[in-house]
């Protein structure tokens, strides 16, 4: 009944976040303004974890190919495939749930129980439409665009690390990227990267605009759309496996 | 002017406001005043439309707020003007930017023009060099003044008041009520404002709605309350031992007077 409940307002949340802005110039520059707080300040986070993922794929992958009759370029294949179906879009949108996602529920939370949302809706602004909307925007342009981000560094730091632990050669790396390489697999990485986009900033917001109360439930609300995003994450991560990729 | 007509509001089973009727004047200080609980928030966020009352209407000029549509609710909307009781300023904008917020929204006007009228309102606040700080670097006072000046930025019809001196010292609290009674005489508005302050009451109360468990109790002006017969008010206003004796030296005035 509960989650009934709440699937309903986040329903109804979303229905109302639907309606004309006010004044367009005022939400573009909050719509920039987000794009900025997503992504420039996750930026640094996706890089370092980006390389990391790469350069441990490598370095397992190489331990546990111990057959002769296995190519080397097979770790870049691995690599390579691993990083642009699975690691970057759904392990760097996870991080994501808690860096970005935490974030938004404190913020929306903390102008809840501030009356900040109440200042809004007496000025006569659609205070969903202004503070939910531009987030969801700018997380369909920003984490995408960190996703792609985090492929090419994830392979990067797979080569990194493996030309330089001489695991692989520098051709052999190469080889493995070109090899059987399909299109679709960086498109369906995007596509996955849309659909947890929404997942995070909805979620989060959802949380984050509901909360009642004071700083104890604002601190629940944040560590509740984190949990919730990521468990939607893993069940959305399967449903599109399930969909795009069996044939 | 604002005319409320047999409002009523309930949570659950719980009725927290019952049958409330009352008019609120323009270019008068209007307060609901009441003991904790007694319904007086509620009772404000029914007029100003954050609740939805169960019964009853809130007339506007003669407009029926509740029977509104969305268009004509935002069009009322931008003629309220509110100060909170935590002041509600957005945390991530600078003083001037908290203020120019309904201009930037609602006007065309210029930078230059909208920056006029920024220090125009500070400077009706006696609020000045402020414009950069942030509302985590100025104090309650302040804070409650940079809110007054965003409500009144756009001129609005009517103001609303959250408790205005919550947390506030007993000066800062008379700089504040002189403030919002100055600017409902200049500019007309009607001024509702929810206290508990009973310096407030006895000072700016040109017309005060006193409301006991939802229900509307007394209903008159600062000159009234003090010879009210009404025990639950007289309970309310007189509590202290202070206020005891300043009735009973007015009274005692009055009669050397009339003697």
């Amino acid at each position: 009944m509960k989650l009934l409940s709440h699937i309903g307002r986040y329903l109804q949340m979303l229905g109302g976040m639907f309606a004309r802005p006010e004044n367009m110039r005022v939400y573009g520059k909050e719509f920039f303004h987000q794009c900025n707080e997503i992504g420039i300040g996750s930026m640094w986070i996706v890089i370092i974890i980006s390389l990391f993922l790469g350069a441990v794929t490598t370095v397992q992958t190489a331990y546990q190919l111990v057959s002769p009759l296995v190519a080397k370029y097979v770790i870049a294949q691995i690599i390579r495939d691993s990083s642009f179906l699975e690691l970057s879009p759904t392990i760097v949108c996870i991080v994501l749930a808690g860096v970005v996602g935490s974030k938004i529920a404190s913020e929306l939370g903390n102008m809840r129980v501030s009356e900040q949302i109440d200042a809004l809706e007496i000025m006569g602004i659609n205070s969903k439409t202004f503070l939910i909307m531009p987030k969801i925007l700018a997380a369909f342009i920003v984490i995408p665009s960190l996703v792609i981000l985090s492929m090419f560094l994830t392979v990067w730091g797979g080569y990194m690390a493996g030309t330089m632990t001489g695991i692989i050669t520098d051709a052999q790396f190469h080889q493995g990227l070109i090899k059987d390489f399909l299109t679709f697999n960086i498109v369906f990485g995007i596509i996955k990267a849309f659909t947890f986009a929404f997942i995070i900033t909805s979620i989060s917001a959802y949380f984050g605009y509901n909360v009642q109360g004071g700083s104890l439930e604002i601190g629940r609300a944040s560590t509740t759309s984190v949990i919730v995003s990521c468990v939607l994450i893993l069940f959305a991560d399967y449903g599109l496996a399930a969909l795009l990729l069996t044939k | 002017m604002i005319k409320v007509n047999n409002i009523s509001k309930s949570f659950g089973d719980k009725k927290v406001l019952q049958d409330v009727s009352c008019e609120f004047q323009s270019g008068k200080v209007n307060l609901i005043i009441g003991t904790s609980g007694s319904g007086k928030t509620v009772f404000m966020k029914c007029l100003i439309g954050l609740y939805a009352a169960d019964a009853g209407e809130i007339l506007y000029s003669g407009v029926n707020f509740g029977q509104m549509d969305d268009k004509d609710r935002k069009d009322i909307r931008q003629q309220i003007g509110m100060l909170f009781q935590g002041s509600a300023l957005f945390d991530s904008m600078t003083v001037e930017q908290n203020i120019m917020f309904p201009l930037d929204m609602f006007t065309k006007q210029s930078i230059t023009d909208k920056r006029k009228r920024v220090n125009e309102v500070l400077a009706r606040v006696n609020l000045v060099d402020a414009n950069k700080k942030y509302p985590s670097e100025i104090s309650g006072g302040m804070k409650k003044r940079v809110a007054l000046a965003r409500a009144i930025v756009l001129n609005p019809k009517y103001l609303f008041c959250d408790e205005p001196n919550s947390g506030l010292d007993p000066q800062t609290s008379l700089v504040i009520d002189k403030l919002i009674t100055e600017i409902t005489k200049e500019n007309n508005i009607t001024t509702v404002v929810n206290t508990h302050d009973m310096n407030t009451v006895l000072e700016s109360g040109d017309h005060i709605v006193y409301l006991h468990q939802g229900l509307k109790e007394w209903e008159g002006n600062n000159k009234d309350i003090i010879h009210s017969t009404n025990q639950r008010l007289n309970d309310f206003i007189f509590a202290s031992q202070f206020m005891k004796d300043a009735k009973a030296k007015q009274m005692e005035e009055e009669m050397k007077k009339r003697v």
